[in-house]
């Protein structure tokens, strides 16, 4: 059985009472100008939230079109950590290496995902393929800024017990190397996930698309549907959540040794 | 006398720094024989630990050679070194930590000996018990105890200690003293150990190096011939202890400095 502690339950109850003053503030502003074509009152929009399994707007439930972006997020997500946290230990590794991409990395980094939307289309077309390189494009340099930095966080001892055991570079990489660095890395994911999570919505908008919850609430607007977007919003902000909370589980139960040499 | 396990001759090491040479070592030479504690002494910053750091591979000597004759023909590493800060891989457990350099690919060990050779270090350190517990959950005596059984495991033919317990309060530090002295006691272990601590080197030597002031040469050799257990309070534990301190004595004003992380 898990306990929470007094002080917790007090934490929680100030953000709890935060919101609670957002929703009645919401529901009084709504009442006041009466026209759900502005503000939908939060009973519609939890009408929509009460019955997640049923069609929207005469096409899939909110459960399929919630399912459909966790998907196309996920995807990008496994693809960009694929290939971030290998680039990541040989630029954090190797000097060499680091002068290399360096340069490039840091000119592409600031760039949003969603300006790469036109090229994405140009070069995937439009559709699905387009929305994973998005996402995977804005997952990939949390995930690589942090891995640089775990390796280059890694102590010098820890490459030198390997050495004195004969390891080989590769030996290095994997048993300490990647290990040490790990903490780094999932706090990356951490950041990559939730901007994954926005590249999805921002991308789903986009024309071409027909499934997802940035393509709900989009068609949803069309309609002048807003409590069908107020429900979306909710899901997307819940998911978010849920995911920060993983993370932070992660984080406590796997690397408790972080920081206590 | 038994037959040298190591024998080095005419090691010297000149570190380049920025605008300026910093001779380390100048034609260091001596013998260790089987099974026999060496303690090297010296002024701060003579190179004692560069020297072990050479023996160890960590640093390559500039001249002069090392041999090292392999207890166990057809087991890669000859020596394994035991540096001030057990630097043990926080992430692992104390079973794993242990284990580790014997999973490298330089050790050829079939897995049923590996965990033979892991409990039989744990019963040796008495920490069976903590098998599964990580680096953190121990106190400082334990994990160097550690770090001493995750040297021992792939048998080197000679343990090299750095200082390996002026990081802990005197009473561990003296059981951990004799710690030593039961394991070579128990497996016959040849023991090459720098410190700065007089009455630690009088306690468990048989011989201690001098080293003079940098670049080190070897300035003296005194045998102790007292019969264990040692005490310190004996005079004649008294009379050697204050002639390794009479001829270690020396300042080291030399305008460089050595730093090994």
């Amino acid at each position: 059985m898990v306990l929470i502690s007094k002080q917790k339950v007090r934490e929680y109850g100030k953000g709890l009472a935060v919101i609670a003053l957002l929703l009645v503030a919401w529901e009084c502003a709504a009442l006041v100008i009466d026209n759900n074509y502005i503000l939908p009152s939060l009973t519609e929009i939890a009408e929509v939230l009460l019955h997640p399994a049923q069609p929207v707007l005469g096409g899939e439930s909110l459960i399929a079109n919630t399912l459909v972006s966790l998907k196309e997020v996920l995807t990008g997500f496994f693809c960009a950590a694929a290939l971030a946290i290998p680039v990541g230990l040989l630029i954090g590794w190797s000097t060499e290496v680091q002068a290399y991409l360096n340069p490039a990395i840091q000119i592409l980094r600031p760039i949003p995902p969603i300006a790469w939307m036109p090229f994405a289309i140009a070069w995937f077309g439009i559709g699905i393929n387009s929305i994973l390189f998005i996402i995977a494009l804005g997952a990939f340099f949390p995930i690589l800024i942090n891995t640089v930095d775990g390796v280059r966080g890694i102590r010098v001892r820890w490459i030198e017990v390997a050495e004195m055991f004969h390891a080989t570079t590769f030996e290095k990489l994997r048993t300490v190397v990647l290990p040490g660095a790990f903490p780094r890395i999932w706090t990356g994911m951490r950041v990559s996930f939730a901007i994954a999570w926005m590249c999805v919505v921002a991308a789903e908008m986009l024309p071409g698309t027909t499934a997802g919850l940035g393509f709900l609430i989009m068609y949803a607007y069309n309609l002048g549907q807003l409590d069908v977007i107020g429900a979306g919003m909710v899901v997307i902000g819940i998911i978010g959540l849920g995911a920060d909370m993983l993370f932070r589980a992660g984080q406590a139960r796997f690397f408790s040794w972080e920081g206590k040499d | 006398m038994a037959e040298s396990v190591l024998s080095i001759s005419g090691i010297e090491k000149t570190f380049h720094g920025e605008g300026e040479d910093c001779p380390a070592l100048s034609g260091v030479s001596f013998n260790v024989a089987s099974g026999e504690i060496v303690c090297i002494m010296g002024p701060s910053g003579c190179g004692k630990s560069t020297l072990l750091r050479i023996i160890g591979r960590l640093e390559h000597e500039d001249k002069g050679s090392i041999r090292t004759i392999a207890e166990h023909v057809g087991e890669g590493v000859s020596a394994a070194m035991i540096f001030q800060d057990h630097a043990l891989f926080p992430w692992l457990s104390v079973e794993e930590n242990i284990i580790y350099g014997l999973r490298l690919s330089a050790q050829k060990i079939p897995d049923t000996e590996m965990q033979r050779r892991v409990d039989d270090l744990l019963s040796l350190i008495h920490l069976t018990s903590f098998a599964r517990s990580l680096p953190h959950e121990l106190s400082g005596g334990m994990k160097q105890r550690v770090s001493v059984a995750r040297a021992l495991a792939i048998r080197p033919s000679i343990l090299l200690m750095d200082e390996p317990f002026s990081a802990l309060d005197i009473f561990t530090r003296r059981e951990l003293e004799d710690e030593i002295l039961r394991i070579r006691q128990e497996l016959k272990t040849t023991i090459l150990m720098v410190t700065h601590n007089p009455e630690e080197a009088v306690y468990i030597a048989d011989r201690i190096i001098i080293l003079s002031e940098r670049p080190g040469v070897v300035a003296g050799i005194i045998t102790v011939t007292l019969p264990h257990p040692r005490s310190p309070a004996d005079p004649d534990f008294i009379r050697i202890r204050e002639e390794v301190a009479g001829r270690v004595k020396g300042r080291n004003e030399v305008g460089c400095a050595i730093q090994h992380e």
